[in-house]
């Protein structure tokens, strides 16, 4: 079984969000970067389950610039076989999966595991932009992928309010949701053996931008809270009623 | 080029979010200048997408359609967009919503801004506007591609009624792929509100000291007809259904009513919850930093005064 591992890099969760003078960019001045929760816990580390139970090669592939190299890093000490990086910087998802599907494309792998969301742009975008290009079926949502043989996943899918399981035939894409996988922190042996893994840097093909951030701005400072005494709940209520109009 | 909005159905009947949708599309087709058109599969009386002011209804129709697979709608909501000459597609920003929005501007070649949450404008070329690093700041796309996909986060804009049932209502039939994903079962959780379509949330954290004491939390639930989550540990220790985990690494959530009880306000968890209409935070510490993201707030401790608030709730109903 070959996964491929689509991996982001995303501002720490503490991170404090600020932006340049003219606010058209984020400022990254301080912030530490991670990789993304969902690439990392669950898409990652499933796909290395996988490879266990199966053989095969887990490769992650990350679209960005050199700086990104410490967290790919990161994924091979936690048992990925090798990293791609395809040097681009782009501006909107769908230059990002064109990069991931171009690069894809080249290689044969039985499925591709991404995050559910990127936890700085909140795209949920580029994973169904992926399966499309590569015409591949695909699964959002994963919180569980069993694979009793090769030929066949049984995947649960979490909708509004439930989850649906589902059976698809590889090769298929998902995306990657809590529950999948449970967290797993590398040891001193996987940074070491990590530093020997190939980690390839590819240089992109032209891909257009559809669309650009013009602007950011940061949400309007909340007011100061109103405090109710304890012994007047019936304050609160008609607050909620009367002034928030909420009930 | 007409707006296209795509309305989900789930057992035959709408819900609010669809009708939020339907009235977003329209408000985008008033401001381009075009008509709003829109889309359903399964829906028992699609002329109710007419009152909250789609011009036209078309039902999709194939047997493709039986079950979601991501890859069949989009196909389907191509087709139809390419055969009825849209521009601009609409999508809920819901499960199936966000499985379709990347697909579809894959297929159509086209920017797409999902979970937008405010009406785009068209003064300086196609902008709009959505919350991004979750919630914490927003920022204004602007598509230069000749089509676009929006996904609309939920309670963003209240459903207007716009027009009436007496709509045009046609039916397209779409020739469509089998689907390659088998949905073999689907499990809800009975009775209650899914947490994303909630109005009223009540949410409660590790202040509430172990899993047996979530009755005063249930009934107060009960009283305001929301539904229940809680903070991300709560969940992981196994207190609570996982599905109830709200946050950044949760579902993110905007009713228009969200209480935390004993819920400290780590930013991970405001992350998940800070596009509320109105919050209410009750902590028996001053200090915890959820009071400075709340409208109001109750210091105190809990176990004393979540009852007196479900019977203060009681009361007023009675009243
Ligand atoms: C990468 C990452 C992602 C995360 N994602 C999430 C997420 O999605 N969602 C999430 O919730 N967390 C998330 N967290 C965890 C987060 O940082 C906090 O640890 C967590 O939200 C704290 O949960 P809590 O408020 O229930 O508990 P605590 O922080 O322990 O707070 C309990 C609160 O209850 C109050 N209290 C105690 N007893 C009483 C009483 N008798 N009456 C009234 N008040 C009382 C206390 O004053 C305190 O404020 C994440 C953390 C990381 C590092
Ligand atoms: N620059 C990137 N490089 C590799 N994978 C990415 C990149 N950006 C997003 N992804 C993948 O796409 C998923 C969804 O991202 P998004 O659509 O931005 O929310 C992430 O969880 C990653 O798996």
């Amino acid at each position: 079984m070959n996964i491929l591992v689509c991996v982001s890099k995303t501002p720490e969760t503490t991170a404090k969000i600020t932006f340049t003078s003219d606010n058209s960019e984020f400022n990254t001045n301080g912030v530490n970067f991670i990789m993304n929760p969902y690439d990392e816990w669950y898409a990652l580390v499933r796909a290395i389950e996988l490879k266990e139970q199966f053989g095969g090669e887990v490769t992650i592939v990350n679209v960005g610039p050199s700086e990104n190299d410490s967290v790919i890093r990161k994924g091979l000490a936690i048992g990925a076989d090798k990293a791609v990086r395809i040097n681009a910087e782009p501006k909107s998802a769908l230059e990002t999966a064109h990069h991931i599907a171009n690069f894809a494309k080249e290689g044969s792998f039985d499925a591709v595991f991404l995050g559910k969301e990127t936890i700085d742009y909140n795209g949920s975008e580029v994973s169904a932009m992926v399966a499309e290009l590569l015409d591949l079926p695909f699964v959002s949502f994963a919180s569980k992928l069993e694979m009793e043989e090769e030929s066949k996943a049984i995947i649960t899918r979490d909708i509004e309010g439930g989850t649906e399981v589902i059976e698809v035939a590889p090769p298929f894409c998902i995306s990657s949701a809590k529950g999948l996988a449970e967290q797993k922190i590398p040891n001193m042996r996987g940074i070491m053996m990590a530093k020997r893994k190939p980690l390839d840097v590819v240089e992109p093909d032209e891909v257009s931008a559809p669309l650009e951030v013009k602007e950011f701005s940061l949400p309007p400072e909340k007011g100061e809270v109103t405090l109710i005494d304890p012994e007047d709940m019936d304050e609160l209520v008609r607050l909620l009623h009367e002034e928030a109009k909420v009930i | 080029m007409s707006v296209i909005v795509y309305a989900e159905s789930h057992d035959g009947t709408f819900n609010k979010k669809a009708f939020e949708v339907v009235t977003y599309a329209r408000k985008t087709a008033d401001l381009l200048d075009t008509d709003c058109i829109a889309l359903c599969h399964g829906a028992d009386s699609p002329e109710q997408l007419g009152i909250y002011g789609a011009q036209k209804v078309v039902t999709l129709e194939s047997d493709a359609l039986e079950q979601f697979d991501a890859k069949t709608y989009t196909a389907a909501i191509a087709k139809a967009v390419e055969q009825l000459g849209g521009d601009t597609v609409i999508l809920q920003h819901s499960a199936n919503g966000k499985s379709i929005i990347g697909g579809l501007a894959a297929k159509l070649n086209c920017g797409s801004v999902s979970a937008v949450n405010q009406l785009p404008t068209n003064d300086s070329g196609f902008e709009v506007v959505k919350p991004v690093f979750s919630g914490k700041a927003f920022a204004k796309y602007s598509i230069s591609s000749d089509q676009r996909v929006l996904s609309l986060m939920g309670n963003s804009i209240p459903p207007e009624e716009m027009g009436s049932e007496d709509v045009d209502v046609e039916s397209l039939s779409l020739d469509l792929d089998a689907p390659k994903t088998k949905v073999v079962k689907v499990d809800k959780v009975k009775g209650e509100i899914p947490l994303p379509e909630a109005e009223i949330v009540v949410s409660a954290g590790r202040g509430m000291k172990g899993p047996d004491n979530w009755d005063i939390i249930e009934e107060l639930a009960d009283e305001l007809g929301a539904t229940t989550a809680c903070s991300r540990p709560v969940a992981d220790s196994g207190w609570r259904p996982h599905h109830e985990h709200v946050g950044q690494t949760g579902i993110a959530i905007s009713p228009s009513l969200y209480l935390a009880i004993g819920i400290s306000g780590a930013i991970q968890h405001l992350a998940g919850v800070n596009n509320s209409d109105t919050i209410v935070v009750i902590n028996k510490d001053p200090e915890a930093p959820f009071f400075k993201a709340a409208d109001y707030g109750v210091v105190a401790d809990l176990f004393d005064v979540v009852p007196r608030l479900t019977e203060a709730i009681k009361r007023f109903k009675a009243s």
